[in-house]
C-alpha cells in the first residue's frame, strides 16, 4: 500500500534522508525507530505528501503521492500528529468530522449525513462516543490521542501515518493507544507509525525499520532489528535485548557506559541474578566467562547474545570431569569470579570450583537458608569460602569487580549470614 | 453551542441589525417616529432591474476623458404614504449613513473574524497586513495634494497594494509563514505611517479634513457609496463563508490542515486576498474605524464558539449593528464626533471587562 522508494530529502540545504526505501502492506504494522533527529517525522511527512522528496518517490495504492493535489493524497493518507494540543473550543465531535474535510463539497456548509456515518463509526471505533460534546481542550492526553486517532479514521483512507503517538502518554494509555492501532490494521490497513519506545514498537508492530542519519541501517522482524549490535550503533548505549516473558517480544535494557578498565571475570550460578550481572559486565566492555550451566537455563540467552563463553551440561545431570577442567582454567585466568547468588547442591562442583577463585564475590539477593538444597556442612563450607571474599548485592558488584585486585576494598554485606 | 441553534442565531442577529438600523433612523435633530422611520425604510428598498452602460465625460485637469460608467437601475415595489419631510430626512440623509455604518461594521467584523483565525492570533485585526495603513496613505495623499482620482478609489487602491506588498515581502519559494506575514505587517504599517504623518505635516490647510478622515467618520454617506460597498462586502463575505470549514481546520494549524486535504498556501492566499478586499471596501469609505474587527469577533466567539461556519456570520452581523450603534451615539452629540472615537471608546473597556471576567486570551 505504502511503497517508499529510493527518497532522499534534504531540507534547508541538510541532508535528511538518503536513499530510504521500505514497503508497508495492507494489514500491517511497520514501525519507525530510530534516535532523535534520524528522519522520522520527516519521512512521515513525506509519506503523507507535505514533503515532496528531492529524490526517489513515495507511492500509495500505486499513485506518486507527490503528484497528487493535498485533497486526493489526504483521502489516501490519514495522519495523527505527534502535538494533538487543541487550543481551541472544538468538541470532540467537531474535531473528528474535520476528518471528513478531503472528502467534503465546500458548498455545502452543513450536515452531510453520508459523512455523519463516517464520524459515528469513528467515535465508536475508539470508544469517545461519550466525549463527543466535552471540548478537546479539556481531556487528557490518552483521551486526546483517541479523538486524533478517530479523525484519522473518518478521514476513511487506507493508509494511516502515525508521528509518535504514544509520546506523551503514560504506559496505560500508550498500550491502549496502540492496541487500538493494532486493531486498525488488523482491519485492513497499511499503517506506519514512528514509535519512541522500542519495546512497545516491538510488540504492536509486524515490522521494524530502523532509521539512523536519515538511511535505514536495519528492517525486518523486531527480533531481527532489535539487536545489541543495531542499538549500540544507532543509540550509542549498551543495551541488552532479551525475550519478555509475558509478550514474548523482544525487550530492550539500556545499561551504563563501558567500564575504564577490562577485567577477566568469570560468574558461577545461572538466574535472574547470574543473567544480570553477565549482562552489566558485557555492556561495560569486560571479558567475561560463565558456567557450567544446564542446557535450557534462561540466562544461555544472555550468554549467546554477548557471546560469553559457557559450558553447558544436560539438564539434571553433574558436569563432566572435561567441563570442570574447562572452568577450573578460565576462572584461574579470571581477576575475580562472582558467585550469583547460587543455590547450595549435594554435588557441591560450585563450590569446589570456587575454591580457584583469586578473588571471589558472592552476589546475594536471598537468604542462604532459601538457597540451601545440601545440608549444614556445605553451607558452612559456603559461609568459609564467601568470609574470605566480598559479599554483596547486584548493583555494588559491579563497581567492586572494576576496582584493582590489590585495592583495599570496603566489605558489604547485606544479610548477615 | 448546538448546531440546530444556528439559524435561529442568525435569524435573531439580522433582527436585531434592522431593529438597531430602524431606530438609529429615528434619532437626529429632527425626532421621527419609530413606524414612519419603517415605512420610509421600506420605500427605499430598491430591486435591481437592469444595468445601463453610459459613456460620461470625466474631467482630468483642463480637459476631459469619457469614461464608461455602469449603473445599476432600481424599482422600488413599496409604496408607502409618507410626509415629504420625513422621508427626505430617513432616506437621503440617513439611512444612507446608517446603511453604510452597517455594511462597514459587517466587513470589518468579518475581516476581524476571518484574521483572528487565520493568524491564530487574538491580536490579529483586519488592518493586521497593512490594510488600513495603506489605504491611510491613498486617502491622505488624495487630500494633501486635491487628486482628481475620487478619495475612496485612492484609499481602496492604497489598501490593497500595501496587503499586497507585505503578502510579497512575507512570501519565499511560494510559501508564506504566518509569522512572517505578522512582521511584515507591522513594518508596513510602522512605515506607512511615517510617510503618512510626513504629508500630514506638509498638509496645511487640509491637515483637518485628513485628521477627520484618520480617525473613522461616516458623515456626509451617499447611497452610491452604499451601492459599491454593500454588494462588496456581502459577495466577498459571502464567499469567505464557503471557507468558513478550512479556517477552522487550519486553527488545528498548517501541518495538520495539509494532511486534512486542505491546499494550505493557496487557501490562505485566499483569505488574504478576500479579507484584504472587503477591509478595503469598508475603509475606503470610511477611513479607519478600530476596535470592530478586534472586539467583535471575540465576543462573538465567547457566545457561539470558534467554529466559523457560526462564528463568521453571527460576527459579521453583530459587528453590522455595533457600528451603528456607535455611529448613533457618535452623531447624537452636541457636535459630530467622529464614530471610530467612539467605538474605540466604548470598545476598549468593555473588553477589558471581558478580558477581565472570561477567556478572552485564546483566538
Amino acid at each position: 500500500m505504502i511503497d517508499v522508494e529510493n527518497v532522499s530529502v534534504s531540507l534547508a540545504g541538510v541532508d535528511v534522508l538518503e536513499d530510504v526505501s521500505l514497503a508497508v502492506d495492507t494489514g500491517e504494522f511497520v514501525g519507525l525507530v530510530g534516535p532523535n533527529g534520524a528522519g522520522k517525522t520527516t519521512l512521515l511527512r513525506t509519506v503523507n505528501g507535505a514533503i515532496t522528496p528531492d529524490q526517489g518517490v513515495v507511492r500509495v495504492d500505486g499513485e506518486s503521492i507527490a503528484a497528487l493535489s493535498s485533497r486526493a493524497g489526504s483521502r489516501r493518507v490519514a495522519t495523527v500528529p505527534q502535538d494533538t494540543s487543541v487550543r481551541f473550543a472544538f468538541s470532540v465531535e467537531d474535531i473528528v468530522a474535520m476528518g471528513r474535510t478531503p472528502h467534503r463539497d465546500r458548498f455545502r456548509n452543513g450536515d452531510a449525513s453520508p459523512d455523519q456515518h463516517y464520524v459515528e463509526r469513528a467515535l465508536e471505533r475508539t470508544a469517545t462516543t461519550d466525549l463527543r460534546d466535552r471540548r478537546v481542550s479539556t481531556l487528557s492526553g490518552g483521551e486526546r490521542q483517541r479523538v486524533f486517532v478517530a479523525r484519522a479514521l473518518a478521514q476513511d483512507a487506507p493508509a494511516l501515518v502515525l508521528d509518535e503517538p504514544t509520546a506523551s502518554l503514560d504506559v496505560n494509555h500508550a498500550t491502549r493507544t496502540l492496541s487500538l492501532v493494532r486493531d486498525l490494521v488488523d482491519d485492513g490497513r497499511a499503517v506506519l507509525g514512528a514509535i519512541h519506545d522500542l519495546e512497545a514498537a516491538a510488540r504492536f508492530c509486524d515490522r521494524l525499520v530502523l532509521l539512523t542519519d536519515g538511511g535505514v541501517l536495519a528492517a525486518g522482524s523486531p527480533d531481527e532489528v532489535l539487536t545489541a549490535e543495531t542499538l549500540a550503533a544507532t543509540f550509542d548505549i549498551q543495551g541488552v535485548v532479551s525475550t519478555n516473558p509475558v509478550t514474548g517480544t523482544p525487550s530492550v535494557t539500556t545499561l551504563p557506559a563501558t567500564a575504564e578498565e577490562s577485567r577477566r571475570i568469570h560468574v558461577l550460578g545461572g538466574g535472574s541474578v547470574g543473567a544480570q550481572i553477565i549482562a552489566r559486565l558485557c555492556a561495560a566492555g569486560h571479558d567475561v566467562s560463565a558456567g557450567p550451566y544446564a542446557d535450557g537455563d534462561a540466562v544461555l540467552s544472555v550468554t549467546a547474545q554477548f557471546d560469553v563463553p559457557t559450558a553447558t551440561v544436560p539438564p539434571l545431570t553433574d558436569p563432566s570431569e572435561q567441563v570442570l577442567d574447562v572452568t577450573r582454567d578460565r576462572i584461574e585466568a579470571a581477576d575475580a569470579t562472582v558467585l550469583a547468588d547460587i543455590s547450595i547442591t549435594p554435588s557441591g562442583h560450585r563450590l569446589d570450583l570456587a575454591t580457584e577463585a583469586d578473588r571471589l564475590v558472592a552476589v546475594e539477593e536471598q537468604p542462604l537458608s532459601t538457597r540451601n538444597y545440601a545440608g549444614e556442612q556445605e553451607r558452612e563450607r559456603y559461609e568459609k569460602l564467601v568470609r574470605n571474599g566480598y559479599q554483596t548485592d547486584v548493583r555494588s558488584a559491579i563497581s567492586l569487580l572494576e576496582t584493582r585486585p590489590s585495592d583495599p576494598v570496603k566489605r558489604v554485606s547485606r544479610h548477615g549470614i | 453551542m448546538s448546531r440546530s441553534h444556528w439559524f435561529f442565531v442568525v435569524a435573531g442577529l439580522l433582527a436585531l441589525l434592522i431593529a438597531t438600523i430602524l431606530v438609529s433612523a429615528t434619532r437626529g435633530p429632527v425626532a421621527v417616529d419609530l413606524l414612519v422611520v419603517a415605512r420610509a425604510a421600506a420605500n427605499a428598498i430598491g430591486v435591481p432591474a437592469g444595468l445601463t452602460l453610459a459613456v460620461e465625460p470625466y474631467p482630468v485637469r483642463e480637459t476631459s476623458l469619457p469614461v464608461p460608467v455602469l449603473s445599476v437601475r432600481y424599482v422600488y415595489p413599496i409604496q408607502f404614504d409618507v410626509p415629504a419631510t420625513s422621508e427626505t430626512i430617513v432616506r437621503q440623509i440617513r439611512l444612507p449613513r446608517i446603511v453604510l455604518g452597517a455594511t462597514v461594521g459587517f466587513a470589518l467584523a468579518a475581516a476581524g473574524t476571518v484574521m483572528q483565525g487565520f493568524f491564530r492570533n487574538p491580536l490579529a485585526d483586519p488592518s493586521i497586513i497593512g490594510v488600513s495603513s495603506g489605504a491611510a496613505l491613498g486617502a491622505v495623499a488624495a487630500i494633501v495634494f486635491a487628486a482628481t482620482i475620487p478619495l475612496p478609489v485612492m484609499a481602496f487602491i492604497g489598501a490593497l497594494l500595501a496587503a499586497f506588498a507585505v503578502y510579497a515581502i512575507a512570501t519565499r519559494n511560494g510559501e508564506t509563514p504566518v509569522a512572517t506575514l505578522l512582521l511584515a505587517g507591522v513594518a508596513i504599517q510602522t512605515f506607512l505611517g511615517a510617510v503618512i504623518s510626513f504629508m500630514l505635516v506638509q498638509a496645511g490647510e487640509s491637515l483637518r479634513e485628513a485628521v477627520f478622515w484618520l480617525m473613522g467618520h461616516l458623515h456626509n454617506s451617499t447611497w452610491a457609496e452604499v451601492e459599491v460597498t454593500l454588494p462588496l462586502a456581502v459577495l466577498t463575505v459571502g464567499v469567505l463563508y464557503a471557507y468558513a470549514h478550512d479556517l477552522n481546520v487550519l486553527l488545528l494549524g498548517e501541518a495538520d490542515a495539509h494532511a486534512l486535504g486542505i491546499e494550505v498556501e493557496r487557501t490562505k492566499r485566499i483569505l488574504l486576498a478576500l479579507a484584504s478586499v472587503v477591509t478595503a471596501a469598508a475603509v475606503a469609505v470610511a477611513g479607519v474605524i478600530g476596535f470592530v474587527g478586534l472586539v467583535v469577533p471575540h465576543v462573538m466567539r465567547l457566545l457561539v464558539g470558534p467554529d466559523h461556519r457560526i462564528l463568521l456570520p453571527t460576527s459579521a452581523l453583530a459587528g453590522a449593528s455595533f457600528l451603528v450603534t456607535a455611529d448613533t451615539l457618535a452623531r447624537s452629540g452636541t457636535a459630530e464626533v467622529p464614530v471610530g472615537i467612539v467605538t474605540a471608546a466604548v470598545g476598549a473597556p468593555f473588553f477589558l471587562y471581558l478580558l477581565r471576567r472570561r477567556e478572552v486570551h485564546t483566538v
